[in-house]
């Protein structure tokens, strides 16, 4: 792998961002109105709902921490489209870059995306509603971690399929996450699921985190094995992305779909 | 002279369609061949097989030597691309965007190369401009800086002057012809202007239906087919296959 070519097509979105005041501004208005309203209803809920009422910002915890996968699944599939809509795709794919080049640099520069809307969502948190994530502690870094790699994976997915489809697969893009959302058991616990939703939920890495999640905030207790299989999911998923990530290029490159994918 | 390329029975097909029939050819070091055809008759795909972006059905690309097939990233060092079918990122300025192709060609000196290519290329006045605010004769120009930045041996060019001012289409093709001298590249130039094949090419590929119909140089075919000029030759050809399809 090289970094320079790595660099390269980080510093072909970077150039994009910093240049862009109304680009910035999108990447941190939605998770801060996410948050705001998320913070409302989670103060409602500590107020009225017996299950929370000794457990300030379950829920906001929670919707910061599926923010975080949503923006970076979306940053990394938008990192994907801008080639597409500004038709550089085909001089991205003469260029000598290797497809794990390729992977490698959307996966650092769809970090930096998430984190710039992210954190000043995170940091009004504190003096709005009197709640920081980080009282999950240690945890947290696995926590994000987890939800970052998923996130990533998911990206892998859509990118694969816009990929092979090209731009018709834009909507799959907006709503893959909001497929898995119901599964994810973000804001409740796995046993409200009915009996066969639970069983493709236990398949996915969102349940054992968002339980992981909530049984450090609501019991002050840290059940390591949540997030071993979590990390585990992650690392079954991640590879079958991978692959068919290697294999929608290939399928590409058979049928002609990085000629044309602009058009 | 050394042959750069050699296209060897290569075809293509989508489906039941054959885009591309079993065509062969060759381009020699500092040699810039033309190839002519029209819409849809297998140039893009050709050219798409030829940079590696797209796998053939059968048959091979030789690339100095190497099958493109089975050294795609380390021929693709050596190679780029032109046309104006594609674009560079419109809201990256055109210093951004040098600097980024720069880097993902491993180009080592990439300021001095950039200054350097500004300076041939005119590019000076609107370097820190945004790709996307700029004349389509200046993006042409970038476009061009573009495939240049790693000093290919190789370089294929679509339609290079389409939809270009005279002034700035023979400023292109001038350029064209005085860089592929100087470094003896191999140019394989798609083009639907008669005129600028019969003055930047050795050589011709005349395509029509994913086959080539006729090559020569230009005063060869011209004379062979007993017309004024290429286009009539064009003309001719194209009628004559369409005639028998």
């Amino acid at each position: 792998m090289s970094l320079n070519r790595i660099i390269g097509l980080f510093l072909r979105h970077f150039f994009l961002i910093k240049s862009s005041l109304p680009r910035i501004l999108d990447l941190i208005y939605w998770p801060t109105i996410q948050i705001i309203l998320w913070g409302f209803i989670s103060k409602f809920f500590t107020i009225y709902s017996d299950y929370y009422n000794n457990t300030v910002g379950v829920i906001l915890t929670c919707a910061i921490l599926y923010d975080f996968l949503f923006r970076s699944s979306i940053s990394f599939n938008m990192l994907f489209l801008e080639e597409i809509w500004s038709r550089n795709f085909t001089n991205l794919f003469i260029a000598p870059m290797r497809i794990s080049e390729i992977i490698t640099a959307l996966v650092g520069t769809a970090l930096i995306r998430t984190l710039i809307g992210l954190v000043p969502a995170i940091l009004i948190t504190s003096p709005l509603f009197g709640i920081s994530i980080l009282n999950l502690g240690i945890p947290l870094f696995f926590l994000f971690l987890s939800l970052y790699i998923f996130g990533i994976t998911l990206g892998l997915f859509v990118s694969s399929g816009l990929l092979r489809y090209g731009p018709a697969f834009e909507n799959i893009a907006w709503s893959s996450l909001f497929l898995l959302a119901p599964l994810g058991c973000i804001y409740y616990p796995i046993e409200i699921l009915p009996d066969f939703f639970q069983n493709v939920a236990k398949g996915l890495p969102l349940v054992y985190i968002f339980e992981e999640a909530r049984s450090i905030l609501v019991n002050q207790v840290v059940n390591y094995s949540n997030i071993k299989n979590a990390f585990m999911l992650n690392g079954i998923y991640l590879l079958i992305g991978i692959t068919l990530f290697y294999y929608s290029f290939s399928q590409a490159r058979k049928k002609g779909s990085l000629i044309n994918i602009g058009e | 002279m050394q042959k750069s390329v050699i296209v060897e029975s290569l075809s293509k097909n989508y489906f039941k369609k054959e885009a591309v029939k079993q065509i062969s050819f060759s381009i020699h070091e500092n040699e810039i061949l033309g190839l002519l055809g029209p819409n849809g008759c297998g140039k893009t795909t050709t050219i798409a097989m030829m940079l590696g972006l797209l796998k053939p059905t059968n048959g091979k690309v030789i690339i100095h030597g190497l099958d493109i097939e089975k050294n795609r990233i380390s021929l693709l060092h050596k190679m780029n691309f032109i046309s104006p079918y594609i674009e560079l990122p419109k809201k990256l300025t055109v210093k951004e965007n040098l600097i980024v192709y720069g880097k993902l060609y491993g180009v080592k000196f990439i300021s001095d190369r950039i200054k350097y290519l500004s300076e041939k290329l005119r590019l000076e006045e609107f370097i820190n401009k945004k790709t996307g605010e700029l004349s389509s004769g200046q993006k042409n120009r970038v476009s061009l800086a573009k495939a240049l930045i790693n000093e290919p041996s190789i370089l294929f060019l679509d339609e290079p002057t389409a939809s270009l001012d005279p002034e700035t289409g023979d400023f292109v093709r001038s350029f064209i012809e005085k860089i592929s001298k100087e470094k003896k590249m191999s140019i394989l130039l798609a083009s639907h202007n008669m005129d600028e094949v019969k003055r930047l090419c050795k050589n011709v590929l005349m395509m029509n239906n994913g086959i080539i119909i006729d090559k020569g140089t230009p005063d060869h075919l011209i004379e062979k087919h007993g017309k004024k000029n290429l286009e009539e030759v064009f003309l001719k050809l194209n009628r004559n296959n369409n005639e028998l399809e």
